[in-house]
């Protein structure tokens, strides 16, 4: 019994991520199509020499034939998985491990949502027939009550509350004004930030994930194969994943200011891949800002900031792009918008970026210490899945 | 007591009471309740919006997640409670001229809201306004011990009188012998003037009715009033001078006013029947007001209940000493106190006079019959399991036995308000609930303003309609906050 992980058996060889937004002039298959086609070239391969395929998507499509048709695939294994905004870090750790355990020798993430085909704003899950007695709160809502128990918990009042928010959307605003594939490229004002109209509770329109079109992919071998297709491999260190069972929504103790699903999938993830001061091992962070007092608590959760700090690290700059640990510097979900199923391929198609030393020269962070962190959670607050991985360019020693 | 039957034609026949011939005991009422929905008009904001119709004083407003059948289950859970210990009950009946189902019984939600038991019967008496004075009387006449709910929301075209006059609301009595425990009222007579004319009327379907020429109606009761009146009298064995109030109620505010003049009952033993502040309630009002009085009521008192509706009824009550020792769980007078504002667009958009633009997000899906079957306990009951160190556990854990929850009273741990999800009546305001003896659960608020909500707000449960799809109704509890003040009335 344990979970010992996959630290340096199998690395990322190639990924390619499309342009996220408001795509309507592309359907799920023209996004597929185009982002499986950068990722393969990126590995110097093609669709043959792959030997199994995984297909995260929400809801834009069921079954492996939702990849196997687009890509014209003949006689490959191809498995749709769904696990919440979670999904394409879960399509992932499906090709990593059919890989670890022998299985293949390459295989295939790719992620992809449509979600501009719906006529709605917002994100919209499929009606499950049922007894009618679920919440039927947007996650913005959800997400919201964060805001005013964190403020509580630790003495920060609505003002610096709202404040410590715009700073965080300002940042992936910033970041994301420098990615030429992402959703929103325009640095916007704290003051426009603070003052939008409200979507729930104290949050507006800017401290919500854009909802975005788009498709991400990777292609994973062995370590040992990594350089018959890069020069620059990046090697898997960890992947840590947590369903919670809900039980944060009846349990009285819970109070909103953090995660535990976040806090025991980093703790996993640290473990397998031996780290034991993020903050100061890692060079940058992916997480999953779907509103900005999520990645508030996720600077906590994460081990970032001790808890009941991440306000005062966030105001100080320390997840700048310039900062000491870079936070989103794609601009995260806020800026480069969130295709449910793409959006864990997408954080990581940062890392391959930033590590590899090929972000766009405005946003490259200084990348030696040569390791990055992708969280990705799909959910509510006291009902979430919970992602955590860690990717390296040095492939380190083999522990037995 | 002696009930007649008075026939319009034909010869009068007596009809033995029933009850006297195989016991003893005294029929009567058990329990008595009224339930006045949170929101009021102000009636004076319709002649400002429309330069027309309108008037003075306010009217009771159901809200946008309540119907008929949540008005009843409102007033049955106040009844039940009125005695201490929730009341048992032998049958549920429940009357409303505006039905939130036909074909469907309705009363059994309320059954299910209760936690009634398997065996306990509950029916639908609907359509007609007078099914609310004749599901009374049948209850008073029949046996066992009866929980008779009668729920209305009145209204019509803006600016018409209906819309003004009307409220909504719902009343619960809950009838038997002194066998079934103490009474707060003595049955004594009952009398009925049945006749064939058209007063008001509607189609189904309608949102309106439509009334013939006052003056017609005021011909027709008159007459049919003094006959019953009389008639109940005498088969309480009481005078007139005797009686101590009098409720009059119908739907025809002439006929019932010029009938009081005509049976020479002075101003001061009419009791207040609730219009300048309620409205009238139509099917529910006799029983509301009833429950009003009864609220107030000293021992001995006799109290005549009139209602005119195509006929009229009245019935001969007597306030027994058990009445000086009630406090009620929440007085209609406390209700009446409390309830808030409500602007004249919200209360047309709430009755679908006006249909607002609504969220830009998919509506509710229909519910699953089979997945809210299996759920009854939960979404109807809002029952709990318990866990090992017997916290609640909300909902229940599959298979696990339940425990009640509906009335047990929480605390806003945090909240949100959600301005983009799908709700008739946006923004739908959210709070986590901790439960005082344990247990938590996120849940929709209701009455309540988005402004005024804040943590540790003292909330308690009620039943409300959710959303409606393919005309299926989707009821749950929301949670709404706890009166002001204690009770004191």
């Amino acid at each position: 019994m344990g979970s010992h992980g996959v630290k340096d058996r199998v690395a990322i060889v190639g990924m390619g991520c499309t342009r996220f937004g408001e795509r309507f002039e592309a359907g799920l298959d023209d996004l597929i199509v185009e982002a499986a086609a950068e990722t393969y070239a990126s590995a110097g391969i093609d669709r043959d020499d792959v030997d199994a395929y995984w297909l995260g998507t929400a809801q834009s499509g069921m079954s492996g034939i939702t990849l196997a048709r687009p890509l014209g695939l003949t006689d490959k294994p191809v498995t749709r998985v769904e696990n919440y905004c979670a999904t394409g870090s879960e399509a992932l750790r499906q090709a990593v491990y059919a890989v670890a355990s022998g299985a293949y020798d390459v295989a295939m993430a790719v992620g992809a949502e449509k979600v501009k085909d719906s006529g709605f704003a917002g994100l919209n899950a499929f009606p499950v027939p049922s007894d009618g007695t679920g919440r039927t709160l947007t996650a913005a809502a959800m997400f919201a009550m964060v805001v005013p128990a964190y403020g509580k918990r630790y003495g920060v009042d609505d003002d610096k509350m709202r404040e410590v928010l715009a700073r965080i959307a300002w940042k992936n605003h910033r970041n994301g004004a420098r990615n030429p594939r992402a959703q929103f490229r325009k640095e916007i004002a704290t003051e426009k930030i603070a003052g939008a109209p409200k979507v729930a509770g104290t949050l507006g329109v800017f401290d919500c994930a854009g909802v975005a079109d788009g498709a991400a992919g990777a292609i994973v071998v062995r370590a040992e194969d990594a350089h018959r297709y890069t020069d620059r491999p990046l090697f898997v260190k960890a992947l840590a994943f947590v369903a919670g069972n809900g039980s944060g929504l009846g349990d009285a103790d819970y109070d909103y200011t953090h995660f535990p699903e976040v806090a025991a999938s980093a703790r996993d993830a640290y473990a397998q891949a031996g780290l034991t001061d993020p903050r100061r091992e890692l060079a940058m962070a992916e997480v999953h800002d779907c509103f900005t007092p999520t990645e508030l608590v996720l600077m906590e959760d994460l081990g970032f900031s001790p808890r009941g700090t991440a306000w005062q690290d966030t105001l100080a700059g320390t997840f700048d792009l310039d900062g000491a640990l870079p936070v989103n510097p794609d601009g995260g979900l806020k800026s480069f918008g969130h295709p449910v199923g793409a959006s864990g391929l997408r954080m990581f198609y940062e890392c391959w970026l930033q590590l590899r030393g090929e972000a766009p020269p405005e946003r490259q962070i200084d990348a030696e210490r040569g390791l990055a962190l992708v969280h990705n959670l799909g959910g509510y607050p006291g009902e979430m899945v919970s992602f955590v991985g860690i990717v390296g360019t040095e492939p380190g020693v083999r522990t037995a | 007591m002696v009930v007649v039957e008075i026939g319009e034609i034909g010869p009068e026949c007596r009809v033995p009471d029933a009850r006297n011939l195989s016991s003893d005991a005294v029929r009567g009422i058990l329990s008595a309740a009224g339930y006045v929905p949170f929101r009021r008009l102000d009636r004076t904001e319709i002649r400002a919006t429309f330069g027309s119709g309108g008037g003075t004083g306010t009217r009771s407003v159901a809200s946008y997640d309540q119907d008929t059948t949540t008005l009843a289950v409102e007033a049955a859970r106040l009844a039940r409670r009125a005695g201490g210990d929730p009341l048992a009950v032998g049958a549920l009946w429940f009357a409303t001229a505006n039905p939130a189902y036909l074909d469907k019984t309705n009363a059994t939600a309320v059954h299910a809201a209760l936690g009634l038991g398997r065996s306990t019967p509950a029916f639908d008496f609907g359509g007609a306004l007078r099914s609310g004075m004749g599901v009374l009387r049948a209850a008073l006449d029949g046996r066992g011990s009866t929980l008779v709910v009668s729920a209305d929301m009145r209204t019509g075209l803006p600016t018409g009188v209906d819309e003004s006059s009307g409220g909504d609301g719902a009343a619960a009595i809950v009838v038997g012998d002194d066998s079934d425990g103490p009474l707060v009222a003595e049955y004594l007579g009952v009398a009925s003037a049945t006749a064939e004319f058209l007063d008001r009327w509607r189609t189904p379907g309608e949102l309106r009715s439509k009334v013939w020429e006052e003056r017609f109606g005021e011909t027709q009761y008159g007459p049919l009033g003094e006959r019953a009146w009389n008639e109940a009298l005498a088969a309480a064995g009481v005078s007139a001078d005797e009686v101590n109030t009098v409720v009059a109620t119908g739907l025809h505010a002439r006929a019932t006013r010029a009938l009081l003049r005509a049976l020479g009952v002075v101003e001061s033993r009419i009791a207040d029947d609730l219009t300048t502040t309620v409205g009238n309630t139509g099917t529910a009002h006799a029983a509301l007001v009833l429950a009003d009085v009864l609220e107030t009521a000293t021992p001995g008192q006799l109290i005549a209940l009139i209602g005119l509706a195509d006929g009229v009824d009245v019935l001969i009550l007597r306030a027994t000493d058990e009445v000086s020792r009630r406090v009620p769980a929440r007085s209609v007078r406390s209700q009446i106190d409390q309830g808030a504002p409500v602007s004249y667009g919200t209360f047309l958009s709430w009755r679908q006079m006006v249909h607002l633009e609504p969220p830009r997000r998919p509506e509710p899906a229909r519910v699953s019959a089979s997945a809210a079957g299996r759920a009854q306990g939960w979404k109807f009951g809002f029952v709990a399991s318990l866990d090992d160190d017997g916290t609640p556990r909300l909902p229940p854990a599959p298979g696990a036995p339940t425990v009640p929850m509906a009335d047990a009273v929480g605390t806003v741990a945090t909240f949100t308000v959600d301005h983009l999800a799908y709700s008739p009546s946006p923004p739908i305001v959210f709070g986590v609930v901790d439960f005082d003896g344990g247990g938590r659960f996120p849940v929709e608020l209701t009455d309540v303003d988005a402004e005024s909500i804040a943590i540790g707000d003292r909330v308690e449960m009620t039943f409300r309609r959710l959303s409606t799809a393919d005309g299926i109704h989707n009821y749950f509890w929301k949670a709404r906050p706890t009166p002001a003040a204690p009770d004191r009335d």
